[in-house]
Order: C-alpha cells, then sequence, then structure tokens
C-alpha cells in the first residue's frame, strides 16, 4: 500500500498552482492536493494514480476564517479542526449548523489536516460537509485560468464525485461564503453512522426560519449519503413550506423526504430501505430540533 | 516464607520499552543491504492460471528478483498438516494444504502467484504492474449449503465433492431422549465471523550469514519452534542453524500460530538464495485475504427438555467453512461441538459436522476458536425453551448445571486436542447468582424495565454462561537460571503478543525463589534461548509454560538449598529464600545467609570439582505436558437498549463473572477478558467478512470492516471466581480466550429482550443495524452483495429497427460510458477498450468484452459485459427485453447484475451502487441519442 | 525519473535535511530514513491511528502525509516523551493502569492524547472515548486507556 510514483509541486500562490494544473492539462492526471484525507488513502491502494500532484498547503492566502457584511467566509484551505474551533462559526449568528456537524467527520486526527475545501470539492456523497453547504445556502468562489467566478453550494455538487469545478482540472475551489442567519432562525444536524466517524448511513442537515406568526417560512433540508451527492430534500421543504411546525407537519415533510426525494442506494451495511426510514426518522428529529432552535430567541 | 507474587496485581515488566517505542517489532528489522518483497495476489477466488510472464517486472530498475511457482523447484511443496484430526471412530477427513506461490489453480482472492523482491516495497509494488498473468476464472465455490450440491464446481478436483470432513460424536441416545420430551425446540442458526485484525500485519524477515552458515527469521508467529524445525527441515539445515526469533508481536489472536504461511516458507528461501537480507510485511489490505480468518458454520439445532426445564438431550447438525484449505485439521469444529455443551449436565448428545471446502481464504482458529458458535447455539436453545416453558432464564441455567460433586465430569466425546472431553473442576451456579446480582438482574425485570417500557424506551437484559476448555497440551518447556549477578533468568519457548508473559513468568518463579521482581528477566519467542516447546495458542501460555517455569523453579530452588546447604553448613530443611538470598531460618537482617548470585558463583567453581551427580550453576529446565486441558467458565450478562427506529443498539452494562482457577496476575486476567470482551461485541454487531458469489471479499479494508472503538464498547465489571484446576500444582486455567466466547449469546438475548413487543427472534450473528432492520420490519432481508440494476427506457423508433441497432458495434459502444472503441469480432461478440474513472479513481483504460447470447429478434437478448484493467474486473450479466409502446416506440426493459473484482470490490464497496446506476443511466442516454441519430 | 525533494525538517528536536522520493509517505521517512520505529503503521489508510505523530502539536496520521509535505515543519514522535526510566506522565499512567497489552497501537494513542490532555486536562469519560475513536486496539477493550487517561488527569503535569 504505497502509493505510485508522481510528480509534485508546492505553489505559494492560487495563481501559480492554476499554472501548473493548466501546464498539465491533457498531459496526464494533474491533482491538486489539499488535506490528502482522501486523496492519499486512494493513493496508497494506488486507485488514484495521478501522475502530478500539485500541493495546495503552501498557500497562505487559502486558509482562514473572517466575518464580512455578506456571510461568513471560510479559505478552501482551512482546516477542518479550525472551523470546528472557531468562534465566530460557532456563534449563533455565525453558521452553527456547521459547527454541530464537524465533529462528525471521522476524528480529530484527520480533521487536524482534511480541509474544507478539499472535503467540498472531493465531493463524497456520504460526506457531511456538502450537505451542510447546501442546507446553509453557502456560495462557493472557484479560480480558474479565465478568473473566478461564483457557483451556489446547490448547484456545486452534480453527481457522484461530480462538482461544477471545470472537469479538466484547471479551476480551483478557493473561497466558501456562508450567508448569516436569517431571524428566527433554527438548525440542526443528525445522522446515523455504524460507528463514531464513520461514513454515515443516512444524516441530515437542516435549517427552517418561522415567520412572525410561527409558520415555517424557510426550510431547507439536505440530505447525506442517499443520493449520488448531497440531496436537497425538495418535497420535504415544500410539505412544511407555510405550515406551522407541528409534530404531524413534520413528520409529514419527513415521510415526504423518505419517500420522494430520495432514491438510495444499497450497499453492505444498509439496504436502500432501511436508508429511507433513516431518512424518515432524521428529517423528522432533526426539523424537530431546528423549529425549537428557531423559537428560541437569539 | 516466600513473598507473595502469584495472585498480585503486579504492574509489567515489559511496559516501558513498549510505551516509549523502543520494543523490536518484526517491521522494525532494517539490516544493510535489505531487500523488500510485494506479492502478486490473486483477484479472483477460482480460476486456472493460464499463464505468467515476469519480463518486464525482472527489467524494472530497482527490482532484484521475480520469483513463480516455476522458479522454486523442488522447494515447491504444499504446507504441512498442521494438526492432524483426533481419533474419532468413523471420522472422515481430506488433509489439502497450502501452496507456496499458486502453480495450476487459484483456489481463494489473494493467494500469491509471485514474488518480487526489490530494493524498496514502493519499487516491489511498481513491478506488480508489469506482470503479465493470465487467469481463467472458474466458478466460485461460496456458499457451504451450494458447495455440497451436485455439479457444484470443485476446489481440490481429485476429491469427489467439496467436502473436507465429516464428523460424528454421540453421548447416549438422543432419538429416545426426545421421545419423552416434553417440550423440543428446534431452530436453524447462522453464526459468522471475521478477521483477527490484530492491528501489528504480519511480518517476515530473514538474513542468512554465510560465514557462519545461520539463519536468522524475525517471525511475527505466536510458534516460532515449530516454525524454527519446520524451516531447517525445508531449507536442508540442521535445526541449530536456524534461528527463529518472535520479538514482540502486536496481537495474535489465533492466525499468527498458522503455518506455513507462504511468505515464512518464501522469505527465507530468498534471503538465502540471494545473499541479502529480505523483508516482507503484510499489508492491511494483504491482511484481509491473506491471514487465515474464522467464518460461517450453519447449524440445525434441537434441543429437547422435560417439564421443569431439564435437558434431556440436544441434537446439532452443522455445516463449517474450512476455506480453501484445511491446513489446521479440525480443530474450530470440534472445540464448536464440544464447547456447545456448556456448564449443563446433558446425558444425550447427537453432534455431527461437515467441513466444506470454500474459495475463500483458509480457516483457522481466531481467539475463541469455534467455541462461540457452540455457545450461541446452546444458550439460544435455552433461551427459546425457557420462552416455552415460561421459565426464567436465569433459572432453566441454574437447573441444569453440573454440581460441584460431579466433577472430574466425563462427557463422552472426544476434544480437539484428541483427549477425552473431561471437565476438570467447575462451580457454576454461585457464578451465575453473582453475575445476577452484579447486573441487578430481578430489579431489571421487576422495576427498571418495566418503567422504562412505559416511557417509550427499550432496554432489555441477556446473561448467560458458558466453558472453554484451556490450557492443552502438548507441552511447553522452561529454564531458570540464577546468573552470577544475582540475575534470574527465565526462558521459555511460547512466543508472547501482548498476554504479559513477562510478568507472570516472572512472578511464579519469583514467588519460588524468593526473587524480587526486579531481579527476573524473562526471554520469550527466540529459539536461541529455549528450542523446545509448541507455541501460544488455545488459552495455554500461563497454564502449560506457566506451569513448567514453575516446575524449573522449584527444580532451582532444590539445587540452591543443595549447594547452600553445604555452604551454610545447614540443613536443607532449616533453608529458606528471602529477597534474592538464601539462609537459615529464623535469621535476620539483610546480610544474612548467601545472596544467589554469590551461591551461583559457587555453584560454578573455575577450580575444583562439581560433584559427579550434580550439574554446575544454578539452573533447571522442566516441562509441563498435560494429558488434558483445565475447563474455565463464566458468566456474562449486559444490559442494552434499542432504538427501534434507528435498529441502532447500545450496550450499557457488562458483567463478567469469570473463573479460570488461581489467578496469576488478575489485573493482567482483567485486561484479557476486557479485550475479549470487545472482540466479542465486534462480533455480535459489527464485524462480518462479507464475500459475494463469486468469492470477492466486499469490505476489505478498516473502512467497511468495522472493528470496534472506544465509544462502541462499554465499560466491563469483572468478578474472579477461583475454582483451582486439580491438573497442575498452581491450580492454573487458561483465559486468553474467554471474554469473547459468550459474547454473542448474550447480545442476541439482550436485544431481544429489549424488543420483546415486537416478538422476534435473534439467530444469527452477526448482528447489524441492517439486519435488526429487516427483523424489526419482517421484510425478506435484501441480498447484500450484488449490485442488481433494473430499469425501463423508451426508445423513439419500432422494435425491430431497435433491436437491430443495438446490436451494432457503433451503437452499442455508445452504450458503454468511456468507451474508446468496439469492435465486432464474431457473431454476438465484440472487444475493445474503455477509459473509466470514478471520483479519487484514476481514470484507467479497461479491455472490454461483450457478447450477446439468446438472441430472439426483436424481442430478447442476453448480454455479457466484461471489463479488466489495472484495480480489478468487473462482469455484468444482463437480460433485455424489448416491446411496443404507444406512438411506434420500443419500450426496452432490463435487469443487469453487477460483479466486481479486485480492490475496488473490497475497499470501495458502499459506491458500487451509485456508480452502477449512472452508468447504467449515462449508457441509456447515450444510447437513446445514438438510436435517434440512426433512426 | 521523478526529481528528489529536498525537506527540512525538525524531529524530535533534531533537524534533518534529506532528499526524499515525492511519494515517500511519512510514517515510512520516520520508520526507514530516521530510524524512528516507535512509530507503528497498521492501515496505510487511516483508521487505526498506530502511525499517529504530532506535526506542529497537532496529532496527525502519518501515513496520510508526504515526507514532502512535513518540510519546513515540526513533527513529534513517541520517541519524544519520555525514556524507559524516564516515562512521560501519560506513560506512566499507562504503566500503572495497564493500559497496553501488545503494545502496538499504543505509540499513536499516546500522541493523540499528549495535546488532547493540554487542552483539556479534566476530561470527561465521553470525551476521552471520543478522542480514543480514532484509534484501534484489539487487546485492551480501551477500558484501562480510558482508566490510564483518567489517571494522567490525576497526576501532576511534570513538563
Amino acid at each position: 500500500m504505497k502509493p505510485a510514483p508522481f510528480a509534485y509541486h508546492q505553489p505559494a500562490s492560487v495563481e501559480e498552482a492554476l499554472a501548473l494544473l493548466a501546464a498539465h492539462k491533457g498531459g496526464g492526471e494533474a491533482k491538486p492536493l489539499a488535506g490528502g484525507q482522501s486523496l492519499i488513502p486512494a493513493m496508497n491502494f494506488r486507485l488514484a494514480r495521478p501522475a502530478v500532484l500539485v500541493d495546495l498547503n503552501r498557500i497562505a492566502e487559502l486558509s482562514g476564517i473572517r466575518d464580512a457584511a455578506d456571510g461568513l467566509h471560510i479559505g478552501a484551505m482551512t482546516r477542518q479542526r479550525a472551523v470546528e474551533r472557531d468562534p465566530l462559526v460557532a456563534r449563533r449568528d455565525g453558521a452553527p449548523l456547521l459547527a454541530e456537524a464537524m465533529p462528525f467527520i471521522a476524528h480529530p486526527q484527520i480533521r487536524n489536516r482534511g480541509t474544507i475545501g478539499g472535503s467540498l470539492a472531493h465531493a463524497d456523497p456520504a460526506a457531511e460537509l456538502p450537505a451542510v453547504m447546501v442546507a446553509l445556502d453557502a456560495r462557493f468562489q472557484v479560480r480558474g485560468a479565465r478568473g473566478s467566478r461564483w457557483i451556489a453550494a446547490g448547484e456545486f455538487f452534480t453527481g457522484l464525485f461530480v462538482t461544477a469545478l471545470d472537469p479538466s482540472g484547471g479551476e480551483l475551489l478557493v473561497e466558501i461564503v456562508i450567508p448569516h442567519p436569517a431571524a428566527r432562525s433554527g438548525w440542526a444536524f443528525a445522522e446515523v453512522a455504524r460507528r463514531h466517524g464513520d461514513y454515515a448511513l443516512a444524516g441530515v442537515a437542516a435549517v427552517v426560519a418561522l415567520d412572525d406568526a410561527g409558520r415555517c417560512r424557510e426550510a431547507r433540508i439536505a440530505l447525506l449519503s442517499v443520493g449520488d451527492g448531497p440531496v436537497l430534500a425538495k418535497r420535504a421543504a415544500k410539505a412544511i413550506l407555510g405550515e406551522q411546525p407541528t409534530p404531524e407537519a413534520i413528520r409529514e415533510a419527513a415521510d415526504a423526504a423518505a419517500a420522494k426525494d430520495i432514491d438510495p442506494p444499497g450497499d453492505i451495511h444498509a439496504s436502500p430501505a432501511y436508508r429511507r426510514q433513516l431518512v424518515a426518522v432524521l428529517v423528522r428529529r432533526v426539523l424537530e430540533q431546528a423549529v425549537e432552535r428557531a423559537g428560541t430567541e437569539m | 516464607m516466600t513473598l507473595p507474587l502469584v495472585g498480585e496485581r503486579v504492574l509489567r515488566r515489559e511496559d516501558a520499552r513498549l510505551l516509549t517505542g523502543r520494543a523490536l517489532f518484526v517491521d522494525d528489522v532494517q539490516l544493510n543491504g535489505m531487500l523488500h518483497v510485494a506479492f502478486l495476489r490473486s483477484q479472483h477466488a477460482h480460476a486456472r492460471l493460464v499463464g505468467i510472464d515476469a519480463t518486464a517486472a525482472r527489467r524494472r530498475p530497482g527490482v532484484v528478483a521475480v520469483y513463480t511457482a516455476a522458479d522454486l523447484g523442488d522447494y515447491w511443496q504444499p504446507g504441512p498438516l498442521l494438526v492432524p484430526p483426533p481419533p474419532i471412530p468413523g471420522l472422515v477427513f481430506h488433509p489439502r494444504t497450502q501452496v507456496p506461490l499458486v502453480k495450476d489453480k487459484v483456489r481463494h482472492l489473494g493467494e500469491p502467484i509471485a514474488m518480487v523482491v526489490a530494493d524498496s516495497r514502493y519499487v516491489a509494488e511498481d513491478a506488480l504492474d508489469d506482470i503479465v498473468v493470465d487467469l481463467e476464472p472458474l466458478g466460485a465455490v461460496v456458499d457451504l449449503e451450494a458447495a455440497l450440491a451436485k455439479g457444484a464446481p470443485l476446489v481440490h478436483e481429485q476429491l469427489a465433492s467439496n467436502l473436507a470432513a465429516h464428523v460424528v460424536q454421540k453421548k447416549g441416545d438422543y432419538q429416545a431422549a426426545k421421545a419423552k420430551a416434553h417440550v423440543v425446540v428446534s431452530r436453524r442458526f447462522l453464526y459468522d465471523r471475521g478477521i483477527s485484525a490484530a492491528i501489528e500485519n504480519r511480518a517476515v524477515a530473514a538474513q542468512w550469514d554465510a560465514r557462519a552458515e545461520e539463519l536468522t527469521v524475525w517471525d511475527t508467529t505466536q510458534a516460532p519452534i515449530p516454525i524454527r524445525n519446520g524451516l531447517a527441515r525445508m531449507l536442508g539445515l540442521l535445526e541449530s542453524q536456524v534461528r527463529v526469533i518472535a520479538p514482540f508481536v502486536g496481537g495474535g489472536f489465533g492466525p499468527k500460530i498458522m503455518m506455513f504461511y507462504p511468505e515464512e516458507v518464501l522469505v527465507p528461501w530468498a534471503a538465502r538464495r540471494l545473499g541479502r537480507p529480505v523483508k516482507w510485511t503484510e499489508d492491511r489490505q494483504e491482511n484481509f485475504t491473506a491471514t487465515t480468518q474464522e467464518r460461517g458454520q450453519v447449524h440445525d439445532a434441537e434441543l429437547a427438555v422435560d417439564e421443569h426445564g431439564t435437558i434431556l438431550g440436544v441434537k446439532d447438525v452443522f455445516l463449517h467453512d474450512s476455506g480453501a484449505y484445511d491446513s489446521y485439521g479440525l480443530t474450530v469444529p470440534i472445540n464448536t461441538q464440544c464447547t456447545l455443551l456448556g456448564p449443563y449436565a446433558v446425558p444425550n448428545y447427537y453432534t455431527e459436522f461437515t467441513a466444506v471446502f470454500t474459495n475463500k481464504t483458509l480457516v483457522t482458529p481466531v481467539r475463541g476458536a469455534g467455541r462461540q458458535h457452540g455457545v450461541f447455539v446452546m444458550e439460544r436453545l435455552l433461551d427459546f425453551a425457557a420462552r416455552e416453558l415460561k421459565l426464567d432464564r436465569v433459572e432453566i441455567r441454574r437447573r441444569n448445571y453440573l454440581r460441584p460433586g460431579q466433577f472430574p465430569f466425563d462427557n463422552e466425546i472426544i476434544f480437539q486436542d484428541s483427549a477425552p472431553l473431561v471437565y476438570d473442576s467447575g462451580d457454576y451456579a454461585p457464578a451465575l447468582a453473582q453475575a445476577a446480582e452484579m447486573i441487578g438482574y430481578e430489579r431489571f425485570l421487576r422495576e427498571e424495565q418495566p418503567r422504562l417500557r412505559v416511557a417509550g424506551r427499550h432496554v432489555g437484559i441477556g446473561i448467560v454462561s458458558y466453558i472453554e476448555g484451556t490450557g492443552i497440551g502438548p507441552y511447553e518447556g522452561a529454564r531458570v537460571t540464577v546468573e552470577p549477578g544475582g540475575q534470574v533468568r527465565v526462558a521459555t519457548g511460547v512466543g508472547t503478543q501482548g498476554q504479559g508473559h513477562f510478568t507472570a513468568f516472572a512472578q511464579i518463579v519469583g514467588e519460588v525463589l524468593g526473587v524480587p521482581m526486579e531481579r527476573i528477566n524473562v526471554v520469550t519467542g527466540d529459539t536461541r534461548e529455549f528450542h523446545w516447546g509448541t507455541g501460544t495458542f488455545a488459552s495455554r501460555g500461563a497454564v502449560v509454560a506457566g506451569t513448567a517455569c514453575h516446575a524449573a523453579a522449584v527444580a532451582v530452588r532444590e539445587k540452591i538449598f543443595d549447594v547452600a546447604s553445604r555452604v551454610l553448613d545447614t540443613p536443607k530443611d532449616r533453608l529458606e529464600l528471602v529477597g534474592g538470598r538464601v539462609k537459615k531460618k529464623g535469621d535476620a537482617g539483610s546480610g544474612a545467609g548467601i545472596e544467589l548470585g554469590a551461591l551461583a558463583a559457587r555453584a560454578n567453581p573455575l577450580r575444583g570439582a562439581v560433584r559427579p551427580g550434580s550439574e554446575p550453576g544454578l539452573e533447571a529446565t522442566a516441562y509441563y505436558g498435560p494429558d488434558r486441558g483445565s475447563t474455565a467458565s463464566g458468566v456474562h450478562a449486559m444490559i442494552v437498549e434499542v432504538d427501534p427506529e434507528t435498529a441502532m443498539v447500545q450496550i450499557q452494562r457488562y458483567v463478567v463473572v469469570h473463573d479460570c482457577g488461581r489467578l496469576i496476575n488478575p489485573m493482567i486476567v482483567e485486561g484479557q477478558i476486557q479485550g475479549g470482551v470487545a472482540h466479542g461485541i465486534g462480533n455480535a454487531f459489527y464485524e462480518q467478512l462479507i464475500y459475494d458469489d463469486t468469492g470477492q471479499l466486499q469490505n476489505a479494508s478498516f473502512m467497511d470492516y468495522l472493528l470496534p472503538t472506544a465509544t462502541d464498547v462499554p465499560r466491563v465489571e469483572i468478578a474472579h471466581r477461583e475454582t483451582p484446576s486439580p491438573l497442575n500444582p498452581i491450580g492454573l486455567k487458561g483465559v486468553g480466550e474467554a471474554g469473547c466466547i459468550p459474547t454473542g449469546a448474550a447480545f442476541a438475548q439482550a436485544v431481544e429482550d429489549a424488543l420483546a413487543d415486537y416478538r422476534l427472534e435473534i439467530t444469527e450473528i452477526p448482528l447489524s443495524p441492517d439486519k435488526l432492520f429487516d427483523l424489526l420490519k419482517k421484510t425478506r432481508p435484501a441480498k447484500r452483495n450484488l449490485v442488481v440494476i433494473e430499469g425501463s427506457f423508451v426508445f423513439q423508433g419500432p422494435r425491430p429497427a431497435v433491436y437491430a441497432l443495438l446490436q451494432d458495434p457503433d451503437v452499442l459502444g455508445k452504450s458503454l460510458p468511456g468507451a474508446m472503441r468496439l469492435d465486432r469480432t464474431g457473431d454476438g461478440r465484440y472487444d475493445g477498450l474503455m477509459k473509466v474513472g470514478i471520483g479519487p479513481v484514476t481514470a484507467a483504460e479497461f479491455s472490454v468484452s461483450v457478447t450477446l447470447s439468446d438472441r430472439e429478434p426483436p424481442a430478447r437478448y442476453g448480454m455479457v459485459v466484461e471489463g479488466k484493467g489495472p484495480f480489478g474486473f468487473t462482469r455484468g450479466t444482463a437480460q433485455v427485453a424489448l416491446a411496443d409502446a404507444p406512438g411506434g416506440a420500443t419500450e426496452m426493459t432490463y435487469r443487469a447484475e453487477v460483479q466486481v473484482g479486485g480492490t475496488i470490490a473490497g475497499v470501495g464497496q458502499r459506491l458500487l451502487d451509485s456508480v452502477a446506476k449512472r452508468m447504467t443511466k449515462q449508457g441509456l442516454e447515450a444510447l437513446n441519442t445514438a438510436l435517434t441519430a440512426r433512426l | 525519473m521523478i526529481p528528489p525533494v529536498a525537506i527540512d525538517v525538525t524531529v524530535n528536536g533534531v533537524r534533518h535535511r534529506r532528499d526524499v522520493e515525492p511519494r515517500l509517505l511519512l510514517s515510512d521517512f520516520l520508520r526507514i530514513d530516521l530510524g524512528l520505529t516507535g512509530t507503528h503503521v497498521g492501515c496505510e489508510h487511516g483508521v487505526c491511528g498506530a502511525c499517529t505523530v504530532l506535526l506542529d502539536g497537532a496529532a496527525v496520521r502519518s501515513c496520510l502525509m508526504l515526507a514532502a509535505q512535513a518540510d519546513g515543519h515540526t513533527v513529534a514522535t513517541v520517541e519524544s516523551l519520555g525514556t524507559p526510566d524516564d516515562l512521560h506522565p501519560i506513560q506512566a499512567a499507562f504503566h500503572a493502569a495497564h493500559g497496553l497489552q501488545c503494545g502496538f497501537c499504543t505509540p499513536g494513542i499516546l500522541m493523540t492524547l499528549v495535546p488532547f490532555l493540554e487542552e483539556q486536562p479534566h476530561p470527561s469519560e465521553q470525551q476521552i472515548r471520543e478522542v480514543l475513536g480514532g484509534h484501534l486496539c484489539r487487546c485492551t477493550g480501551y477500558q484501562n486507556i480510558v482508566a490510564a487517561v483518567q489517571l494522567a488527569c490525576d497526576t501532576p503535569a511534570r513538563r
């Protein structure tokens, strides 16, 4: 279990990294290396055999967390452990859903190295962060040879390990912006995994907002590990939007998520039917908690 | 007066080296000029080896040698039969043992085909890609019942069937007992097991010293002496020319006793042939297929009881998975049939098993070694009988226990060590009462459970008992030496894998010789230090080697008294050993008598004479070989909470009352039990090797093969009872495997109790949340090891035209995502090349072939698609039917089964379903586009 | 041929300048190139935790890092803790609580615990179990590892 040979570059800037990726476009498989906690195991198994590795770990400009008027900005190379510990993230007007989900990602030893952008660009359907970003309606800044563009999280994840990044590998995810939470909003995250830190059998990240009458005026419910990528449960949201979030309404939304929003895969750990059941249960539990949090003043 | 050491919680002598990273493990051995090995292993479970070409690999810079079976010449020999079967009348046994490298046929996934020796492991792995190997896949034998069906493929063609062994053992007359029974419960039980998962993988390093003509081998073995003996024989060397060292070994749990692993045969041979040190360290991926495992049994079992729940008889007929070879004999299934009887008086017993060859990795003992299968069957039968009789679960056990006056108790069948199954001693009922008391059994059922049920919580309790045959022969030895410096050196032949031998043996010797612990130095696992013995297995190290240490120490004590009697001019019976000195009884003061080191120097004089009939020095060697093993026992109880909505189970409390005779070191014993329980919990709910129908292992990594972690294992509350064994002077019984033996049975009972309102029965271990979900929903379990794609698609065109185009190579090629080309090579046959990658898996070229069959234009056809590439292979079998759809369209319905092999199958399992669905969707859309353009 | 990468890395307080192949894993660099065999390798896919070392003070898997990535950084392995005659308090606690059996997984666990206890001097049992969740041990059932951590928390810090 040793990696196959590759050429290795450690650029110091995004420009340099993009130039290196562009130079190797078509000439072999150039891969950006972020935290390496998914890529290096795949290389050790020799399933991933990139000809060239462009290591992003020297690019200082890609790391850091700051608050701005349009939301919380997180550099793509910020370590997951840094996100987990940052008080700006944990604050109720920061991204408490993100803070709540972080401890579910593997183990501290992995989060010390793993990066937030690396996980998002990897787009593993069982990963927590893509679903969390979809629930949070985050925006991603990507940069390529032809400049930068913004992609909404809901449009970034386009398939199994596939994102809206330039498929030839010429673009990098550089920054994530998470909008500030709306008034009277609540959040919750839950997943069922075989063991703490494992890929979840199913998981749910949700944000809800209530209007003055206590009706649900916004619901973003994102599911993980039940499709090709994070699944925004639109039927579930539709079932509860405009409704008083009573136990019945919540249950209806949860059942809609399980029955209509997903076509879950089966594997040795969970059949499709079991995954549907987990989604029904977890959506219900998550919505209950999110609604309860939305009901308490900031 | 000797100072008490046996029975004390003495801290371990070996810890400091281990804690500071200074202990030597085999992979730490690094020698000048050392070469590194990687093995080419079969990606198929069953295949004929048609050809192999290593030319390119041999030419790669950094590669020193590549060996195939042909290169081994006469050295190529099947391995020895490690454990011949016991003398049971009517026993049928077909020994088939593993080979060093595949010569003609692959019989299990991961079987080694070629050995690459290179400057580094990195280069050796690079060279594996250079070897061209032509394997012709054969139908795989996976399922136990299917293996015995007529017409099943044969693992060993020279045999008439896949039957490896058939054994019947009987006591009394079960049928007659059954006729008198008030209740007979009868069930089918499945019990599957997994890998040992020592955190240290196996490793072998070897160095041939041409000047000294000596071979030194470092090996992660549990049995260094038999390895030394076998290697000497195979290599044509004297045993004294071969030194095998099992240094610190990072966990054994059974598979490290297996021998000879192909790598153990090949690495020393290569080191001698190349004249350079050679090392191979197994990686985790190899470990999942190359290191032996324990696997499934299927039991059809019956229990006959009278109206009081008294056992009248038991009948058990089971199948046992041997894997591809049965080199370890019948130890595991015989353990099963002998442990099933448990602590109970069973007057009539009929037990029959058939061991079956399958195309899977060899089965050899893994901690528990088949005992848990038997315990599970018996304990579950008792639970079901208790339920029918409306009898309490504790009560039915208590009523059937053997009583203290019944020992030694002869079960009238033969155990795995070839001796009659006779229990030496035991006292079972008090242990049960103590366990029930500790976990609050009655209060739980009377108060807590009803209260929590009202609150909607599902909590349950389980309590089971078991016995374990431990401490079997043939023998172990030890040498105890008092050195002139005053240290006492203890050498024994068993290897150590964390059991605390350095401490426990020192306690035994220290107590006999009155020497403080810090002056006792124990060596294990080095054939140069001690070269008679067998190894560490079957919960026997402390019992057998410990007793040998005791005997050697007693002999040294005699020598000390002999010499001291002359030196101190005192009769022997007036001498005593205290604090490393021998002195007259009653003499006080630290300077009284003579220090043992000084006495040792006196006993080994440079001048003068050692008297005839005596020996120089203060040293003795002794052996202990029990006629039969000693029988340990225990009771496990646990409380669980189940969330029926998510099917997740949490263990809230775990109690063990254990009796392994006299304790040497309670701290070490508790550690053994705690670790065993964790292993048992893994077996109960987390760990299972999942093979598909082609013998591909679906969870060949620590991502998908789930070892329990610190958050999954509860605190284990332990109480000891000490019923000494009459078979050895200290009264020892073994404990190494105990913790994991009854765990599955206790878990099943507790979960069932927690879910009493669902009225489900758990007859299969391991359980998993997924399986529990099926039980809760009463759904038929879905097959978990096959990707099935089904669906339909409407093409805008008439049926005959669609049918014709679907056979066109250009159109067909479009339906294969990533196809670079596809050519018709015959009627209904196409060959091509496709490039496929997914996510982190780098896109690679796969050769692909498509074969159409059963063509009935324009209605239906079958299709087989086979792909082969660097990470593995895939085979998809599809049935396609076309029907007219409204508006002149054609509806295609399809069902495909996809099998994947190689690394991808082992580590990418969770993605296969999604990948298959995605590729089907892409393929159909591309097909539609291509068809639309042509129609 | 792929050119080697020059690295300058401080391991256990000693500065090393080496040329390494880009693909060389940090775990192999420590064990083979520097002879620091106390760092063990158990799975090479980041699950077992036996290879855990400190990178600039934070616990990371050395099998999931390239040696080249350690350039300019500080690495600490188990050999940086105590010696057999002078155990670090956490090592002493493992000894006193019988927190190890075969000892193969132990160095990695120690390297996780050292920074953990610095940040969290009085962890709950649940916190201890969660941080240990990133390590596999087949011998102990974790119980005495937890006990060792609890014991270490009651021991005044020595350094």
